[in-house]
């Protein structure tokens, strides 16, 4: 049961095959013994049983919906009603959330079951999941390398088949990069599609939750469930969510597919680009055509980005002062040693850089210098896209420049790791849906992941490309040796 | 750019965030080499450029002032570390 797909487990839980109870179960008799990974922070089985008997008696009564029934982890970014809510983050690390994000309460009214919190890096800021206070996640496909970050633990829990389907959120590739160096299927929506409220906020202007699965079925499945308008985020796009199941299957003869040359250059694992070249050959004998397109300013995508998400961290993250919830020092003489102490202990070493990088942005005096002008490469950067879009249908090239790399070794040079993201950022930048699926192994069996883009609000197209792919190919369905 | 221990001391005081003298010259080592990452942008004249704030530029919505939210005052409070009161205490501010 372990190894189905969330349509397959819709399809038994309809028919009765298997109650949400013992799903559930199995699930998180596999969490218990592959605890190693530590891919969960929190996981409160009575909790999900509840939820699963609760789904049960909804799908005795008749006319369930698809995810009815079925387990499904929540990155620990979520607040969920009654469940501890850490964001990766010691200044957290007793936040019982009161009230429930927008995209958990969809799931609930779905019956889908929340089986944890997986980790993650700390608030989201690091591409290595080595940033957790909780402590780093393994890759399942080598325990001794990550599985990418932030949403590292999603990622290695539903590779290990620790969960069918797990969210992610991205802000410069969180939900495509670890989806990648795990073998999965993972879909970053257009910025507005998917509420963030209730979502704990990085960089606001940038980030996007979305599914983490097997396949681009299932991904349509959770999208049908996590999409749509919501008033209490005031950047949600009020507009129509398509079943994206119905799409799935089109013909994709005819579909012309934009390789930037900029993405095709040096700084590419040679490995990466062969599976890279060999994925598009495949969508070729489906019938796409490809064109070269160019997105000129691509390379200041990482500058960009490295003012704009610290400078609205630094922001964000200003509520976290030991007087409301969370975290708060036991020494201090005044309220702003509380404060200082507080968050000195509370946060992390990475946070810290990223709110002293922001915070400098924005002061006196260097405003117009850093964010200013990276507002400005913004614009420049999202219209590399418009021009593209011109002569072509989707984007294709690789999610990382490389595959999944060992336990610590960027983890002492900060901007070495800010370089993995180098073809996931730009998307953010502009806001477009962006999508990792399996395309193949590297020589040491490490999985590479094949980056689609999209115009805004087309990830239907982006979803039937993938979903004809998997038609064609098996690499998404090979599972990690040890974890049968 | 590069950033000395005084500056970083300045930076950590406007984020509140306490750091200690060692601290203070790893951060200024550290932040240096990002802010130097950072400076790449400096290669493009924006000169003309409009700044993009956020992908969805249509502006932002406007709702009735209406109250669409209940009082959950209490449960709200009961994760907080200190309260009295329906108040929320912190170290003494006014002697």
């Amino acid at each position: 049961m372990f190894d189905k797909t969330v349509a397959e487990l819709s399809r038994a839980l309809g028919r009765k095959d298997i109650s949400s109870v013992e799903l559930t179960g199995v699930f998180l008799a596999r969490i218990n013994k592959y605890k190693d990974l530590n891919a969960f922070i929190t996981v409160d089985p009575e909790r999900s049983l509840a939820q699963a008997r609760a789904a049960d008696a909804r799908i005795g009564k008749g006319g369930a919906g698809a995810l009815a029934g079925v387990p499904i982890a929540q990155k620990d970014i979520f607040c969920a009603d009654g469940w501890r809510t850490t964001c990766g983050s010691k200044i957290l690390s007793n936040f019982t959330a009161p009230y429930d994000a927008t995209i958990i309460g969809k799931f609930n009214a779905a019956g889908a079951v929340c089986l944890g919190k997986t980790n993650m890096d700390e608030f989201a800021m690091g591409s290595s999941n080595e940033t957790s206070y909780y402590g780093g996640v393994k890759n399942p496909w080598d325990t001794a390398a990550v599985p990418g970050g932030s949403s590292g633990g999603s990622a290695a829990a539903v590779a290990a088949r620790l969960s069918p389907a797990a969210t992610g959120t991205d802000t410069g590739g969180s939900i495509r990069q670890p989806s990648a160096l795990t073998n999965l299927t993972g879909l970053k929506p257009s910025y507005g599609r998917v509420s963030r409220y209730g979502m704990i906020a990085f960089a606001s202007s940038l980030d996007q939750g979305g599914p983490m699965c097997r396949t681009a079925e299932d991904a349509a499945l959770l999208l049908n469930v996590m999409a749509g308008f919501d008033p209490r985020d005031s950047t949600s796009v009020d507009a129509p969510v398509p079943d994206y199941t119905q799409t799935l299957s089109g013909d994709i003869k005819g579909l012309r597919i934009g390789l930037p040359k900029e993405y095709f250059g040096a700084g590419m694992n040679p490995e990466v680009a062969r599976t890279i070249d060999a994925a598009i050959a495949e969508c070729k004998k489906l019938g796409a055509q490809v064109v070269e397109v160019s997105l000129p300013n691509s390379q200041l995508a990482i500058p960009c980005y490295y003012v704009l998400a610290p400078a609205e961290a630094s922001s964000n993250l200003s509520r976290f002062d030991g007087v409301r919830y969370g975290y708060r020092a036991e020494n201090y003489t005044d309220l702003l040693d509380m404060y200082c102490k507080t968050r000195a202990e509370g946060f992390g070493a990475e946070v810290k850089r990223r709110i002293m990088i922001g915070t400098y942005a924005l002061s006196a005096g260097y405003y117009d210098a850093y964010y200013l002008k990276a507002q400005k490469l913004r614009r420049l950067i999202a219209e590399d896209f418009r021009k593209a879009f011109e002569s072509c249908d989707v984007i294709m090239g690789p999610t990382s420049p490389t595959t999944a790399f060992k336990i610590g070794e960027k983890s002492d040079d900060p901007v070495a790791m800010y370089l993995s993201d180098i073809y996931t950022i730009s998307v953010n930048l502009a806001g477009l849906p962006g999508m990792s699926i399996p395309a193949g192994f590297d020589s040491k069996g490490l999985p590479v992941g094949l980056q689609l883009i999209g115009q805004y609000f087309d990830e239907a197209r982006l979803l039937n490309v993938a979903h004809r792919y998997q038609q064609a190919t098996d690499w998404h369905k090979r599972m990690p040796k040890g974890f049968e | 750019m590069s950033l000395d221990r005084e500056q970083v001391r300045r930076i950590a005081h406007l984020a509140r965030l306490h750091i200690s003298e060692q601290e203070a010259a790893a951060y200024a080592d550290t932040l240096s080499r990002i802010l130097g990452l950072i400076e790449q942008m400096n290669a493009v004249d924006t000169s003309n450029v409009a700044p993009m704030a956020h992908p969805n530029e249509a502006g932002l919505r406007l709702r009735e002032d209406a109250v669409s939210e209940t009082d959950q005052r209490e449960k709200f409070q009961r994760i907080a570390p200190a309260v009295d009161a329906g108040l929320y205490l912190v170290p003494k501010v006014i002697e």
